[in-house]
């Protein structure tokens, strides 16, 4: 797969059948390009934590497309045989909270992806070394999560995320436990990460923050996205 | 690959340790216990080693002298010793009871020696501190378990012993140490009557008319003194020539002098198969309820650790980790624990347990092997139930929403 953004076609996620059935996602449609941060927003239960479960391989649509770069991943039915690999190779994550593992230092917390992919480890804490350095946690590079602080935590998840130089991170409120000027300092980061590896990275926000931040927004009500050009000023 | 769980035990090694420590003094109550049962087995076999003999005549029928009681005449060992093939047969009695030291007693096998000297069956093989028996009354030979010191006078029934010999590893299937007297001494104190009970037999006698009969003088006298006599042993130690088969032997003597002969073999049987087979059945049900309680306090804890973990486990799974790294994660974790248990459970058992234990306990090689295997088995079924907890774990979890 390259790195060349990702495209959702009328995707759509039906829970359950017959009367109790729920659409959850009736029409979703998306396109990020590579280095582009976009903003997903809406009210709750409309479908937003659905969408990145779905975009997350960790839950199968029902209908629709994703492509992820060239490669079509969904067409009504997983195409790719490996969702853990696809997960691991493919997609970066980053939680509301930073949930890192406790009982790994901050090397090895972002290592873990590319050691879990097979890469020796002393490669593996290499690229997480360059990765902490560039987003200016190196010097904390040995110690433990509960030794940081918030914003230095939600730096390591991160750089967890971006480690495996995935085409698509998925953020889900990546700032909600940070006041404005961390929460302007991470959307920062990942505009310029987004950049440097040529990311697409969807940010899911209920932060009114950081929302003027993004040159597009993605509105999801009722299962069904509109587009809308966002102000875009530099954060 | 990093160990995850090598990483989670150096986090919290605190948790880990004193549960550790926990589970391994229960590991070390079940070695203990299976040392005491290795023990009693021992105790038994060091009995008959150390009797030096290789066939016991005791009475018909019977499973003595220390299953059942026997009692034969003391006179029968010459009978034995005539037989082709029988190096050596001296009469023995052993006696259960309470030896008086002072204001203490304890509780001895107290066992009646013929005469002869190192080397004769039923003599202690060696001493440790003093001598030999060298007088035909009132000298003693004790076990150092009795704690007994050398020249302090003891009381067994009425009369007193002064110890001038001390040995070691010499005591009971049951584990009681060993005193031996001379065997006049002993075949005394085996039947003797009170002074009471003596005064008491001798009037009944005298009253009866059959034994005191005006034309036979002496006939009331001579039977008092058969009845104050004690002509009787518990049995009678056979050492066999060099050559000769033991079974042969015993065969011939039960044909021909009608009396139960066992040999080592028999005799281990009788000792290990019947006299401490209630303990041992005790023992292990003991070993059964142990080992079902350490397995179900392993799977309590590292289930309680598995939950502990399913938010890092949802994130590990849905960043890509294999199930296999999950897995390995909680059954290493297991093992560690079991590992830390068993050393915790060997030291506990070997330094502290067996020393102050007031049996004699036997800590075999094989057996802490065998224990240490078992807990590994343990560990990792226990650990089944975390297993399927964390394999059910959504990685959808660590996604909010």
């Amino acid at each position: 797969m390259s790195s060349k953004g990702i495209l959702i076609k009328n995707l759509k996620k039906r829970y359950g059948s017959g009367d109790t059935a729920v659409d959850a996602l009736k029409k979703v449609n998306m396109r990020i390009a590579p280095g582009e941060v976009v903003g997903l927003i809406g009210p709750s239960g409309s479908g937003k934590s659905t969408l990145l479960k779905c975009l997350g391989a960790v839950i199968e649509p029902t209908a629709g497309q994703m492509m992820l770069g060239n490669e079509i991943i969904y067409d009504n039915g997983w195409k790719v045989k490996d969702l853990r690999a696809l997960r691991r190779d493919h997609i970066g994550f980053i939680f509301q909270a930073p949930y890192l593992i406790p009982f790994l230092d901050v090397t090895d917390n972002v290592a873990l992806l590319p050691m879990l992919a097979g890469k020796p480890n002393s490669q593996a804490r290499k690229h997480a070394l360059d990765l902490l350095t560039a987003l200016d946690v190196a010097h904390r590079a040995k110690a433990m999560p509960s030794q940081l602080s918030g914003g230095e935590q939600q730096r390591v998840a991160i750089a967890r995320a971006l480690v495996n130089r995935p085409p698509v991170v998925l953020a889900d409120e990546p700032t909600a436990p940070l006041d404005s000027k961390r929460a302007l300092a991470v959307i920062r980061i990942l505009n310029n990460m987004a950049k440097k590896f040529e990311t697409a990275i969807i940010v899911v926000t209920h932060d009114e923050k950081i929302i003027p931040t993004f040159k597009r927004i993605y509105h999801i009500r009722d299962g069904v996205t509109y587009e809308e050009k966002g102000a875009g000023i530099e954060p | 690959m990093i160990s995850l769980a090598g990483r989670d035990i150096l986090h919290s090694w605190g948790k880990f340790v004193f549960t550790g420590i926990g589970l391994g003094l229960l590991i070390g109550v079940t070695l203990s216990m299976a040392g005491i049962y290795r023990g009693m087995v021992d105790d038994a076999k060091v009995l008959l080693d150390n009797s030096g003999a290789d066939l016991w005549v005791v009475q018909k029928d019977t499973l003595g002298p220390y299953a059942e009681s026997s009692s034969i005449y003391d006179d029968v060992w010459r009978r034995i010793q005539s037989m082709p093939g029988v190096e050596k047969a001296v009469n023995v009695t052993y006696l259960t009871t309470q030896v008086h030291h002072g204001r203490h007693d304890v509780r001895a096998m107290v066992s009646g020696i013929a005469p002869g000297g190192p080397g004769t069956p039923g003599w202690p093989p060696y001493l440790i501190a003093g001598r030999h028996i060298t007088r035909s009354h009132y000298e003693a030979v004790a076990d150092i378990a009795s704690k007994f010191k050398l020249g302090e006078r003891i009381r067994i029934r009425r009369n007193y012993y002064t110890i001038v010999g001390l040995t070691r590893r010499m005591v009971s299937s049951s584990g009681d140490p060993m005193i031996f007297i001379p065997l006049k001494d002993a075949q005394e104190t085996q039947f003797l009557k009170d002074n009471d009970a003596i005064w008491e037999q001798r009037r009944r006698t005298a009253a009866n008319p059959n034994f005191n009969k005006p034309n036979s003088p002496g006939l009331l006298n001579a039977i008092i003194a058969s009845q104050t006599t004690n002509p009787y042993v518990n049995a009678v130690l056979v050492r066999i020539k060099p050559g000769y088969n033991p079974e042969k032997i015993a065969q011939e003597i039960q044909r021909w002098k009608r009396f139960t002969v066992y040999t080592r073999a028999q005799m281990k049987e009788i000792l290990v198969g019947k006299l401490i087979a209630t303990s041992a059945r005790q023992i292990a049900m003991f070993l059964i309820i142990l080992s079902i309680v350490s397995s179900a306090i392993v799977a309590f804890i590292i289930y309680t650790l598995t939950l502990g973990k399913i938010r890092e486990i949802a994130v590990l799974k849905l960043i890509g980790a294999k199930n296999s790294t999950i897995i390995g994660l909680i059954v290493q974790q297991s093992i560690a624990l079991g590992v830390i248990g068993f050393v915790v459970g060997k030291v506990s058992a070997t330094l502290i347990m067996a020393p102050i234990f007031p049996k004699y306990v036997l800590l075999e090689p094989l057996d802490s092997v065998m224990g240490f295997i078992t807990i590994l088995i343990i560990c990792t079924l226990s650990s089944i139930i975390a297993i399927r907890a964390a394999l059910k774990v959504d990685p959808a979890e660590a996604i909010g929403g």
